[in-house]
C-alpha cells in the first residue's frame, strides 16, 4: 500500500498505540509470574501475557517497517523513553490483587475485542492480518475475565468488594480508549484505523451486561478522566515499568537469545 | 458422642476441587489423559486445562472430569481383576484359522 508522508507519520503513531498497549499490559501480567494465587492462574495468566506480547510484536514490527528507518520491534520496545510510548494509563495501573488484575484486564479486553472485530477490515492488508489473528486470542482472554469478573463480582462479600474497588479505581482510566484525534481521524477516513469514539456504545453495553450479571455497580460519573497517554503522558508508574522491562537490553546491548 | 462443626473441611487438601484431564489429538482417536488440574467448576477447569495442556500442539478436543466422579481399581485388585489366565487357552481365540483375504486390523 503506497503511503504519503503524512499517512506513514501518522500510521507509524496508530502502530505504536496499539503495540504500546499490549505490550505494556503483557508486561504487567508477566510480574504474576510464580505468584498466582493457583497454579492454574498463574499459567493462564503468564499465557495471556505471551499472547499480548506476540500481538506487540507484531504491531511493533509493522510499525518499524512502515517509518522505514531500519527500526526493529525490539528497538522500538527497549530504546524508547516514557514520553515516546503511547499505551494507555490504564494498562500502567500496578496488578493489585487478582480481582483487580482480572478488573483491568476485562474493561481492556472488551475494548480490544470490538477494536479488531472492525481492524479486521482495515484497507492495509498487514495491519487486517494481525487484528485477525489477535482476534482469535481476545476472544479467549475475554472469556476468561468473563468469566472471573462474574465468580468474583457474584462471588463471596469480600471478593465482591475487591472487584467493585477495582472498578471503581480504575474507571477514571476507561474514557481513554475512547478519545480520537486528529492522526486517528486521518487513518480513518482512508479506512486504515478505527475511529476509537465509535467503539465506546458497544463496550459500554458488553461491560454493563456483564457487570449486572455479576452484581457489581457501573461506577459513577467521574469528575476526572485521564487524558493524553496517546501524546506521551504518562503516570507515574510507567517509568518503573519501562525501568524494569528495558535495562537488561540497555545494560548489555550485545546480549543475545 | 462428636458431632462435627461445620467449619473448614476436615482433610488437608484446602485446594479447589480436582479435574481429571482428557485429550483428543486426531479426528476419531479416543481422548488420552494428560493430567490433572484444581478448579472450582467445569467452565474454569476447562479454561484451566486449556492453558495447561492445549498450549502446544494442536489438540482436537478436551475433555474434564471431576476426579471424583472416577471410580478406579486399586492395586489389592490387581489379582482377581486383571490375572491374564494365560495358562487357561481354551479362553482365547486362537484355534480359529483365517482366510486369506479376510482382513485383521
Amino acid at each position: 500500500m503506497k503511503l504519503d508522508e503524512q499517512t506513514r507519520n501518522d500510521l507509524f503513531d496508530y502502530l505504536l498505540r496499539l503495540g504500546d498497549d499490549r505490550l505494556i499490559l503483557g508486561h504487567r501480567l508477566s510480574e504474576w509470574c510464580g505468584h498466582g494465587p493457583i497454579l492454574e492462574e498463574d499459567i493462564a495468566m503468564t499465557n495471556i501475557a505471551l499472547d499480548l506480547i506476540g500481538q506487540s510484536i507484531n504491531f511493533l514490527k509493522l510499525a518499524g517497517k512502515v517509518e522505514g528507518n531500519g527500526r526493529s520491534e525490539d528497538d522500538l520496545a527497549y530504546h524508547r523513553d516514557a514520553l515516546d510510548f503511547k499505551n494507555l494509563m490504564l494498562v500502567e495501573q500496578p496488578n493489585g490483587d487478582f480481582g483487580y488484575t482480572m478488573t483491568r484486564q476485562f474493561v481492556f479486553d472488551v475494548y480490544s475485542l470490538h477494536l479488531l472485530e472492525r481492524l479486521q477490515s482495515s484497507r492495509m492488508e498487514e495491519l487486517a492480518a494481525i487484528a485477525a489473528k489477535s482476534l482469535k486470542e481476545v476472544r479467549y482472554h475475554l472469556r476468561h475475565s468473563s468469566q472471573w469478573m462474574l465468580r468474583l463480582g457474584d462471588g463471596t462479600e469480600e471478593s465482591h468488594r475487591r472487584v467493585q474497588t477495582a472498578l471503581n479505581d480504575l474507571w477514571m482510566y476507561t474514557n481513554e480508549m475512547f478519545e480520537t484525534d486528529e492522526v486517528e481521524q486521518r487513518l480513518a477516513k482512508k479506512g486504515i484505523a478505527i475511529d476509537s469514539s465509535t467503539l465506546k456504545p458497544d463496550w459500554e453495553k458488553t461491560v454493563s451486561n456483564l457487570l449486572n450479571q455479576a452484581t457489581l455497580n457501573v461506577p459513577e460519573e467521574q469528575g476526572y478522566w485521564s487524558t493524553g497517554s496517546r501524546r506521551g503522558i504518562h503516570t507515574e508508574h510507567l517509568g518503573y515499568i519501562l525501568a524494569d522491562m528495558q535495562f537488561l537490553p540497555r545494560a548489555y546491548p550485545d546480549a543475545k537469545w | 458422642m462428636t458431632s462435627k462443626s461445620k467449619t473448614q473441611t476436615d482433610s488437608i487438601d484446602t485446594q479447589w476441587p480436582l479435574w481429571e484431564v482428557f485429550v483428543q489429538e486426531k479426528q476419531g482417536a479416543p481422548h488420552e489423559h494428560a493430567g490433572s488440574v484444581h478448579a472450582p467448576d467445569a467452565e474454569i477447569a476447562l479454561q484451566n486445562a486449556r492453558d495447561v495442556y492445549a498450549r502446544r500442539g494442536r489438540l482436537l478436543s478436551l475433555w474434564v472430569v471431576p476426579s471424583a466422579a472416577i471410580t478406579a481399581t486399586t492395586p489389592s485388585d490387581d489379582g482377581p481383576f486383571f490375572d491374564p489366565g494365560n495358562d487357561k487357552i481354551y479362553r482365547h481365540p486362537q484355534f480359529y484359522k483365517v482366510p486369506r483375504g479376510v482382513k485383521i486390523f
